[in-house]
């Protein structure tokens, strides 16, 4: 897998089944349906639990908003991936471009699909942190391999789109 | 035009020209609590002693400062955090990185306090971006 930015858009290149298999996953990732911790995950409240009244209006004002802006970044993700279903041969390596004016829609993609993930499988700390375990062993596993390939890819997008530093902490 | 309507019209005009020295002081005058005696018999109307009304929030509620506090994520990449902390409050990236660090190191940082309509809108759009963020009341 190759990655590049090309004038206004990232291109990703030489994707191999595999990879491009994980990228589609992305809109179903961010689904936080049948997993409480996930969907509290998403809309954690606001302020502590004394703050009912504050809690209460923001469950009804700001929660339908939260849930228009993500479903309309998967939306944009989703709309993106499409180029990826028209290869002809089945097992051939692709290549995917995002035009630079969706980055913002990738990273809060990115991030819904990873902050799903963690929750539905209740990954340790530990665990967050071993980056180089295989896919190959368990679906546990896979899954951890999954949240650290949208992990690099988010990390991707923000070095290159929108301008951070390689390594701001040294 | 009624006698009624026209004790009622002699009335108004007596309560517009009064006004006890505490209510020019700037003290809340309920004019709900002024009852009038019309009794046929009476030489005018009488005015009873005014009430002030009760505040139902203290000073300390009206004037206590809110602060928002992100907390830490063992998910969001430090430099997303950077990130967001730069684009949502405008801190340049130095003071954005300190606030990250924070958060990282001690589990919370306090990014921004005061009025709480601009707490709310601060925390609603670090949930956009899937911080961890709460407003709390300073203490």
């Amino acid at each position: 897998m190759e990655i590049c930015r090309q004038k206004d858009e990232l291109e990703i290149s030489e994707l191999d089944p595999f990879l491009a298999e994980l990228l589609r996953q992305i809109p179903v990732s961010t689904n936080p349906e049948g997993a409480p911790t996930a969907e509290d995950r998403l809309f954690s409240p606001p302020a502590g639990t004394k703050e009912k009244e504050i809690c209460a209006e923001w469950k009804l004002y700001v929660q339908p908003e939260l849930r228009r802006l993500f479903r309309s970044a998967t939306e944009t993700v989703a709309a993106d991936l499409e180029q990826l279903n028209g290869n002809e041969k089945p097992f051939a390596n692709c290549t995917l471009r995002i035009p630079a004016k969706h980055a913002d829609a990738w990273l809060n993609a990115l991030n819904q699909a990873r902050l799903v993930i963690v929750a539905k499988n209740n990954f340790t700390d530990g665990e967050l942190c071993d980056h180089y375990r295989s896919p190959i062993g368990s679906r546990r596993d896979l899954s951890l391999f999954q949240v650290n390939f949208y992990g690099f890819l988010q990390e991707f997008i923000l070095r290159e789109l929108i301008g951070t530093r390689e390594n701001p902490y040294d | 035009m009624s006698p009624f309507e026209l004790i009622a019209a002699y009335v108004s005009v007596f309560f517009m020209s009064w006004q006890p020295p505490w209510g020019r002081a700037g003290v809340a005058v309920s004019q709900a609590t002024v009852r009038l005696s019309l009794a046929p018999n009476a030489a005018g109307p009488v005015v009873e002693e005014p009430a002030l009304e009760k505040e139902t929030r203290s000073k300390e509620d009206v004037d206590l400062p809110w602060q928002v506090v992100v907390h830490n994520d063992p998910v969001n990449l430090m430099t997303y955090v950077t990130m967001v902390f730069q684009r949502v409050f405008g801190y340049p990236r130095e003071k954005a990185e300190r606030h990250m660090l924070e958060v990282h190191h001690k589990g919370h940082s306090i990014l921004w306090s005061g009025v709480r309509e601009r707490a709310e809108l601060y925390v609603q759009q670090l949930h956009g971006y899937l911080l961890l963020a709460t407003l709390e009341k300073v203490n």
